[in-house]
C-alpha cells in the first residue's frame, strides 16, 4: 500500500506545530545524523566513538566560532573574506607576546603573561574589524573589496612581526584554550552540564511565562516538557560522550610525573568537556542573545531586510556596520587563541583558506547571500557538518583532492536546497 | 479656521540639487495644528523631495526649517523624530523579514529592565493600537512581506500613531490601497487632524485632495506654483496649477 493513509498525515502535521521547532534546523540535523551514520557504518564503527567525537569537536571550535559572527556579516549584505588573514595577524601578535616580549618582561611562565596575551589578539581583533568596518560603513567601499585586500594585507603583517618564523614553545597556560591540553575532568564536565541543563529549562519557562502573562497562545504542556527532555537530553548526552573519553595511560603518567608524583595502579581518568568547547558554547549563546534579544542585533537584521528602512528609522546603519565588523574581528582573535592553542605554537600559514570555511559554514546554516536571514546555530551546525564531512573522509582515507571536490559540491547542494525550501513556503528567494 | 498663531513647521526658501537637476527651487510651505496641508504636482516635480527635507532623509542645500516658530536642525531621521516628526513614506519603509511589532518599534524597542528588547511587550502594544486603527489586522507573527499592501501601511501609520507624532508626513499613503482601504486611511486623517496633529498629504487623488485638505500647495519642476484655501477653489483651478502652473484667480493664501 503506497497511499499514505489521511488520519496519519492530520496528526503528524499537528505534532510538528505543537513542538514548533524550525523545520530548517530539523533538516539540517538529519543531514548531519546521516552523514555519522553512513561514516560509521563504512569505518566499522570508528566515527562514533567519543575518541573521534572529542577530536571533532575541538577541531570545529575555531571555524565556528568565527561563523556565528559571519552570519550578522552576511545577513547584512555584506562578507569577510579577511576572517583567515585577521586570524593570522592576531595569532602573530599573540605569539610575540607570549613567546618573545612577555618573558622578556616578566620572565617565563609568569601568571600575567596569558591574560595580557589574550588582550593583544582581542585588541589587535578588534582594531581591524572596526577599521574595517569604517571604510564599508563611512567610505562607502564595498566589504568584499576591503576584505579582499585585507585577506592579502594582514595575513603577510603577521609575517613582517614574526619575520615568517613559528613561534612556540608557547605559554603554559595559554594552551589551555587549545583542547586536549585543556579539558575540564568529568566532574566539573557534569556540574556545567547539569548547570546549562537547569539554564535551558528556566529560559524555556520563561518565555512561557511571558507568552500567559500577555495572553498569548502557548503550547500544551507536553510539548513544552518535550522539548525540555530534548534539551537536557542533548546537553547531558554531549558531556556523557565526553566524559568517557579515556586519558590514554601515558599522558597520565608524565602528568603525574610533572606533578612529582607516581600514578596509582589502575588509574583512569577522563577528558571531559574542553575548555575551547566550552568557549563555543558560550559565544554561540552570547551571539545567539545578542541576535534574537538586543537592540543591536533586531537592527542588524533590520538593516539586511530592508537598508533605506533601517536608517529612516533612525538607525544609525554606519556605526552598525562598524560593530558588526568590529564584532567578527574579536571573534576571529578568539578563534585564533584556540587554532594557536591547538597547534601549540604560531605558524605563518595558521587559519589559511578559513574565511572559505566559514562562510561556507555559514551559508550552508541556511544564512541567505541576500540579506537578512541567517541563524547562529544554523552557523554552528554547518561547521560541524562541513568538518565531520572532512574529518569522516580523512577517515575512509578519501584523498584530499577528493575532499575539496564534496565538500563544494555539498556547499552549492545545501544552498539550492534551501532555494527550493524557501520556494515552497513562500519565502523570497 | 486654526490658521491663525504661529505655524507648527515653516519650511523657508528650500532648495536642493541633484548634480544638475534642481529637484527643489526656492519653496516656501508651512503647516499648522489640527491642518491637513496636500502636496500635489506631477511625478518628478519634487514633492517626496522636499518633505524628505524636513524627515531628515535629504539634507537641503539652503533655507531654513522653523518649528513653533524655532530654528530646527535636522540633519538625519533621528533629529526629525526629537521633533515628533513621524513619516510614512511612498516606497512602504518597513523590514520585510521582521514582524509587524519589530517594525512598528523599529529603532524605538521597548527593552527589559536588563536591557532586553520585550518581544512579548511589543507585540502586546503592537496587538492594543492595531486594535484601535485595524481590527481586521491579525498577523502579528509574520514577517511584515506576508502582508498585504493595506495591511502594511496600517503598521507604517500605527508606528506613526503609536509615538505620538505632532508632525505627520505622509507621501502617497492610498497610493497602494484598495479602495476600502483608502476609506480607513481617509477616516484616520479625519481622526489625527481632529486631535490636533499637522498632517502634510502627498497624494494625486484630487477628489481626496478636496475632500481631506484644508490648503493644497501645488509643485511644478521643483517650485511653488502656488498655495490656495480648498474650500475657495475648484478642482479645476487645482488641476490648472498642476498641469499649467497657472495660479487661480481666487483663493490663494
Ligand atoms: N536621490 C536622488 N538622486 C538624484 N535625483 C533625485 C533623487 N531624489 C529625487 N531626485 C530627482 O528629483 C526630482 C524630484 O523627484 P521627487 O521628489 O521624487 O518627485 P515627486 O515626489 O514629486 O514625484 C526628480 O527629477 C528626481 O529624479
Ligand atoms: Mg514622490
Amino acid at each position: 500500500m503506497h497511499t499514505p493513509a489521511p488520519q496519519e498525515a492530520a496528526p503528524k502535521r499537528s505534532l510538528m506545530q505543537s513542538l514548533e521547532l524550525d523545520t530548517r534546523l530539523l533538516g539540517m540535523i538529519g543531514a548531519f545524523v546521516v552523514i555519522c551514520l553512513v561514516f560509521n557504518l563504512i569505518t566499522d564503527g570508528r566515527f562514533l566513538t567519543a575518541r573521534n567525537i572529542f577530536n571533532l569537536a575541538i577541531q570545529t571550535v575555531s571555524v565556528a566560532i568565527m561563523a556565528t559572527g559571519m552570519v550578522f556579516v552576511i545577513v547584512t549584505r555584506h562578507i569577510d573574506l579577511s576572517v583567515g588573514a585577521v586570524l593570522a595577524i592576531c595569532s602573530a601578535v599573540m605569539g610575540v607576546l607570549q613567546v618573545q616580549l612577555l618573558p622578556a618582561y616578566f620572565g617565563l611562565g609568569h601568571p600575567a603573561i596569558m591574560p595580557l596575551t589574550v588582550l593583544g589578539g582581542l585588541v589587535t581583533g578588534a582594531v581591524i574589524g572596526a577599521f574595517n568596518g569604517w571604510l564599508v560603513g563611512y567610505q562607502r567601499i564595498p566589504a568584499f573589496i576591503v576584505t579582499l585586500g585585507g585577506l592579502l594585507i594582514w595575513r603577510n603583517v603577521g609575517w613582517y612581526l614574526t619575520d615568517g618564523q613559528t613561534l612556540g614553545p608557547l605559554d603554559q597556560t595559554f594552551r589551555l584554550f587549545g583542547g586536549v591540553e585543556g579539558t575540564m575532568g568529568s566532574a566539573i564536565s557534569w556540574g556545567l552540564g547539569a548547570l546549562f541543563s537547569v539554564l535551558a529549562v528556566f529560559a524555556l519557562w520563561r518565555g512561557r511565562q511571558a507568552k500567559i502573562r500577555h495572553e498569548f497562545p502557548v503550547k500544551p504542556l507536553w510539548a513544552e516538557g518535550a522539548m525540555m527532555v530534548i534539551a537536557v537530553g542533548a546537553i547531558m548526552g554531549l558531556v556523557a560522550i565526553l566524559n568517557s573519553y579515556e586519558i590514554p595511560i601515558g599522558r597520565l603518567k608524565r602528568q603525574f610525573e610533572a606533578a612529582g608524583e607516581t600514578m596509582p595502579v589502575g588509574y583512569v581518568d577522563y577528558y571531559g568537556l574542553p575548555i575551547s568547547v566550552l568557549l563555543l558554547i558560550l559565544i554561540a549563546v552570547a551571539m545567539t542573545l545578542i541576535a534574537r534579544r538586543t537592540r543591536f542585533g533586531r537592527y542588524v537584521f533590520a538593516a539586511g531586510g530592508n537598508p533605506d528602512a533601517a536608517e529612516l528609522s533612525g538607525i544609525n546603519t554606519r556605526m552598525l556596520t562598524v560593530k558588526i565588523f568590529m564584532l567578527m574581528g574579536v571573534l576571529c582573535a578568539i578563534s585564533a587563541m584556540v587554532a594557536q592553542a591547538r597547534l601549540a605554537n604560531h605558524t605563518n600559514d595558521i587559519g589559511t583558506l578559513d574565511e572559505l570555511r566559514v562562510i561556507a559554514a555559514a551559508v550552508i546554516g541556511g544564512t541567505a547571500l541576500a540579506g537578512g536571514v541567517g541563524t547562529i546555530y544554523g552557523a554552528v551546525l554547518g561547521a560541524i557538518i562541513m568538518q565531520s564531512l572532512q574529518s569522516g573522509m580523512a577517515m575512509v582515507g578519501v584523498d584530499a583532492p577528493f575532499q575539496n571536490i564534496v565538500v563544494g559540491g555539498v556547499l552549492v547542494l545545501a544552498v539550492w536546497i534551501d532555494i527550493q525550501y524557501r520556494k515552497r513556503t513562500g519565502e523570497k528567494v | 479656521m486654526t490658521r491663525q498663531g504661529k505655524p507648527l513647521v515653516e519650511l523657508r526658501d528650500i532648495s536642493i540639487a541633484f548634480g544638475g537637476i534642481k529637484a527643489v527651487d526656492h519653496v516656501t510651505i508651512d503647516l499648522h495644528p489640527g491642518e491637513v496641508v496636500g502636496l500635489l504636482g506631477h511625478n518628478g516635480a519634487g514633492k517626496s523631495t522636499l518633505i524628505k527635507c524636513l524627515s531628515g532623509a535629504y539634507q537641503m542645500d539652503s533655507g531654513a526649517i522653523y518649528i513653533n516658530g524655532e530654528k530646527a536642525e535636522i540633519r538625519n531621521p533621528r533629529d526629525a523624530r526629537r521633533y515628533n516628526i513621524e513619516t510614512i513614506y511612498q516606497t512602504l519603509a518597513l523590514a520585510d523579514n521582521l514582524d509587524a511589532a519589530s517594525n512598528l518599534f523599529l529603532g524605538r524597542e521597548l527593552v527589559t529592565p536588563l536591557g532586553f528588547v520585550d518581544d512579548a511587550q511589543m507585540e502586546a502594544e503592537t496587538r492594543k493600537i492595531m486594535g484601535r486603527l485595524n481590527p481586521n489586522f491579525r498577523k502579528f507573527k509574520e514577517p511584515v512581506k506576508a502582508l498585504s499592501g493595506g495591511q502594511r501601511q496600517s503598521v507604517a501609520i500605527a508606528r506613526a500613531v503609536y509615538f505620538n507624532a505632532k508632525i505627520l508626513i505622509m507621501d502617497e499613503p492610498t497610493a497602494a490601497l484598495g479602495p476600502h482601504e483608502t476609506q480607513m486611511v481617509a477616516e484616520l486623517i479625519e481622526e489625527l487632524k481632529a486631535q490636533g496633529l499637522g498632517i502634510f498629504l502627498i497624494e494625486h487623488d484630487i477628489h481626496n485632495v478636496m475632500k481631506l485638505c484644508d490648503r493644497a500647495s501645488v509643485m511644478k519642476n521643483g517650485q511653488l506654483v502656488g498655495t490656495v484655501d480648498v474650500k475657495q477653489v475648484t478642482d479645476e483651478d487645482i488641476l490648472g496649477m498642476i498641469i499649467l502652473g497657472k495660479t487661480p484667480d481666487r483663493g490663494m493664501v
